[in-house]
């Protein structure tokens, strides 16, 4: 980081500005696939959570895409990710497999996890997704400790720690800040601002609801994105992850999102109006301006969209039904993987 | 009358001291304030002021003295007019009762001697003719993470005070000197998060050794612990795990009060997915600690203050392990099954002593692991005793023992010729006061009385 922009770091905290460059065909498609898979994915989840096949808790990320798919944009190879519970749509952006993040929903032996982690808790090493927490605010501290393990071995990777407004108010989350900007450790905090932590509005559980500022303590520069923008996000991403692996420390991302469903599939979601949801779905929703963008630009043709859009459900499809029959797992894993 | 210099206390749980150097000769003159001498343990440096004024009339324990007991007079100032033959005749230099001193009979008198405390059957493993060398607990723990260090570069040990300050309670000495501030971490006093950094670091295959500086502070920490540390590997279907030592001191310490004085073997015991381990002697000390750092499953290392000074005789081997997993018979006998761990052995091993003065033979089991229990060597112990007593500081609601008896019905019903008998701290938070700390202690008597409770002796 230049010594100028070190010097107005406390400027940065406040900074909304993200420049948008101009995409190319390549990058604009890769975005609209990338949400629209998840979006699809996330539709099918919620249907088959209806259906029975899904159990438990399944909080979906239908609204939020252009955060995480932004965001791995603006990766390198051997950067990591962890997360929270609302974590399929950052499984899928980050290259797994939706059959294996599907039939893992469902609980069967080909998911992620074998089926014993479920929606919540599910892993990759080889795509460096290190979860899929349940418990809100821990990843905060985790992924703090993957970009310290980044530092000790020097090995140049940043780690992107994703987390909610609601887990913004947990204690550790500040522990965690002190020690990263303490040790400068190559992490991106990103706080993915989707207004309500579970029923809560920020503003009822929050007293200050700038969350880029939450690092000012800590010397941590921030900075306010349009999550409902992949573009705005990558720009941002870009310059976040920049900025940790070089060596200067954490950076914080507030992502201005909007969730559309409920908090999980069985919330109501009364604590907000009807309308809320409707002019945020029609005015801001990030695949659509993405897509018309693509048009606008003429980036590619209805058709070409529309062969995107069939691919989509083709792979959605075929993971909903591998998540079917894929046995459930065999009793014997009861009492596997309690120990190594 | 002469005032008697005492050798001073420098913790709770310091029970002697070496005599490093004297300040002022005799025949001079002092202040109270002035400092007189210089004391030191393996832990810290201290200076003796002297609290009266007068002339330093006589050195009753000339510097270089090692292993001072706390309350000895090691000098006497005289007020005026007085001379050094005034003294009372107590104050030749002995060894006096100490009310700090927590454990008494042939463990303590063996440390200041810094002789050998056990009589136990060696490890099975150490080749015969190994030479034994008399160490303390503090230093065991300390060169089993010197030895994981130096064997793997990454091990690395964090938490509050282990690296400038050497160690709150001085387990981390040398540690920074030798492998510097990459490897040997502070922290902020921020257990959850520092708890949490470290389980994250063991997710991309690091082995972190996390000081709490008393296991009391893991309770801020206990859900990285459980939730992180011992659950991921389980709900990943085996893909990430944390190879990771949770370490520090555990229980009553002296004279610390409700909060600073718990037992959490229980509580840690109870969590699939982890590995407790609680050693007693020094070379279990090192040899399990050398075992956790290279386990590839978090493992919480509870050690005790008490022990930390206590010498035991440490093969001298290039690479000594002990496996966890495994309990240990302290001493065979045949009439009742004592089953034991960390501090409890102490009480233990004092009661089967006094037990066999009564023809009541006593096998003492050093447990060393908590989980997973070596119920193999407890139940065969029981077949050939008939008759159990555990021993433990934690509560009894729950406890270790509780669990321990339970098995023994499963496993060895009808072998039992009397109930098991539970030894355990008071169900209370543990108060202040000397007498009622005591009370609410377990104790070698207690062990007694249990011993010949289901001897019916």
């Amino acid at each position: 980081m230049p010594a100028a922009a070190k010097a107005d770091k406390a400027d940065k905290s406040v900074s909304r500005a993200t420049k948008t460059a101009a995409w190319g065909k390549e990058q604009e498609l890769k975005a609209y696939r990338e949400m629209l898979l998840i979006r699809r994915f996330e539709e099918k989840a919620g249907q088959l959570y209806g259906m029975g096949l899904i159990g438990g808790f399944c909080h979906l990320y239908i609204g939020q895409e252009a955060v995480v798919v932004g965001m791995q944009m603006a990766l390198k190879d051997g950067d990591q990710v962890i997360t929270a519970y609302r974590d399929h749509g950052h499984m899928l952006a980050c290259g797994m497999e939706a059959n294996g993040v599907m039939a893992e929903l469902t609980g069967r032996r080909g998911g992620y996890s074998k089926g014993k982690g479920g929606s919540m808790h599910m892993f990759s090493v080889e795509k460096n997704f290190f979860g899929g927490h349940g418990i809100v605010g821990a990843q905060v501290s985790l992924g703090t400790g993957i970009a310290f393990a980044n530092r000790y071995r020097d090995n140049g990777n940043v780690c992107l720690t994703y987390f909610g407004d609601g887990a913004s108010n947990q204690g550790q989350v500040y522990e965690s800040f002190n020690m990263a900007e303490l040790w400068k450790l190559p992490v991106v905090y990103i706080i993915e601002n989707n207004k309500y932590a579970m029923g809560t509005s920020v503003d009822r559980s929050s007293a200050l609801t700038d969350f880029s500022k939450r690092g000012a303590s800590f010397n941590i520069p921030g900075e306010k994105v349009d999550g409902m923008d992949v573009r705005a996000v990558y720009d941002a991403g870009l310059k976040a992850v920049e900025y940790a692996r070089t060596g200067n420390g954490p950076f914080i991302l507030e992502m201005q999102t909007y969730r559309y469903r409920g908090h999980s599939m069985s919330d109501p979601a009364k604590y907000r109006s009807k309308d809320e949801v409707d002019k945020m779905r029609t005015e801001r929703d990030p695949i659509e301006r993405v897509r018309n963008r693509i048009l606008e630009r003429k980036l590619a043709s209805e058709d070409e969209i529309k062969k995107i859009d069939a691919e989509i459900r083709g792979i959605v499809n075929e993971s909903a039904e591998f998540a079917t029959n894929d046995p459930e797992p065999d009793v014997s894993e009861l009492y596997t993987d309690v120990l190594r | 009358m002469p005032i008697e210099v005492l050798m001073p206390a420098l913790s709770p749980t310091m029970e002697k001291g070496n005599l490093a150097k004297w300040l002022k000769a005799e025949g001079d003159d002092v202040k109270a304030g002035d400092v007189i001498a210089e004391i030191e343990t393996d832990k810290a440096t201290m200076e003796v002021e002297a609290v009266d004024e007068g002339k330093l009339g006589k050195i009753l324990v000339p510097e270089g003295t090692q292993d001072v007991a706390v309350n000895t007079p090691i000098a006497l100032i005289l007020g005026e007019g007085e001379s050094a033959s005034d003294a009372p005749a107590k104050s030749a230099p002995k060894k006096t009762d100490s009310p700090a001193k927590p454990v008494a009979g042939e463990d303590g008198a063996a440390a200041s001697t810094g002789k050998p405390a056990e009589a136990a059957p060696e490890e099975m493993d150490v080749p015969e003719g190994t030479e034994m060398v008399a160490t303390t607990v503090r230093e065991a723990l300390r060169d089993a993470m010197a030895e994981e260090m130096r064997r793997d570069p990454d091990v690395f040990v964090m938490g509050e005070e282990v690296a400038e300050y050497q160690g709150a309670y001085k387990i981390t000495q040398g540690l920074l000197q030798e492998f510097g501030a990459r490897r040997v971490i502070d922290t902020p006093i921020t257990e959850h998060g520092f708890a949490g950094v470290g389980v994250g670091a063991g997710f991309t295959g690091l082995k972190p050794i996390v000081e709490f500086m008393t296991f009391n502070f893991s309770m801020q920490a206990i859900d990285q612990i459980v939730n992180s540390a011992a659950k991921t590997l389980y709900m990943s279907g085996g893909q990430v795990g944390c190879s990771i030592v949770f370490r520090g001191p555990n229980g009553a310490a002296a004279r610390v009060a409700a909060q600073h004085s718990q037992d959490f073997a229980s509580w840690y015991a109870h969590i699939p997915g982890l590995k407790v381990v609680s050693p007693y002697t020094a070379a279990d000390a090192k040899g399990l600690l050398k075992s956790a750092i290279r386990d590839p499953n978090p493992v919480v290392f509870l050690e005790n203050e008490i022990l930390y000074g206590k010498t035991f005789p440490v093969p001298k081997l290039d690479d000594y392990l002990v496996p966890i997993g495994k309990a240990k018979i302290a001493r065979p006998g045949k009439d009742v099954t004592i089953v034991a761990w960390s501090i409890g052995m102490t009480w233990a091993l004092e009661a089967a002593e006094e037990l066999a003065k009564k023809h009541i033979f006593a096998e003492v089991i050093d447990l060393r692991t908590i989980r997973p229990l070596d119920m193999q060597t407890i139940i065969e112990s029981v077949k050939k005793t008939g008759r159990c007593v555990t021993v433990e500081e934690g509560w009894p609601q729950f406890g270790v023992g509780s669990e321990i008896a339970a098995r023994i019905m499963d496993e060895a019903f009808d072998y039992l010729d009397a109930p098991v008998r539970r030894v355990t701290g008071e169900d209370v938070p543990m108060p202040y006061a000397a007498n009622l700390e005591k009370l609410a202690l377990p104790t070698a008597a207690k062990v007694i009385e249990a011993a010949r409770a289901v001897t019916y002796r």
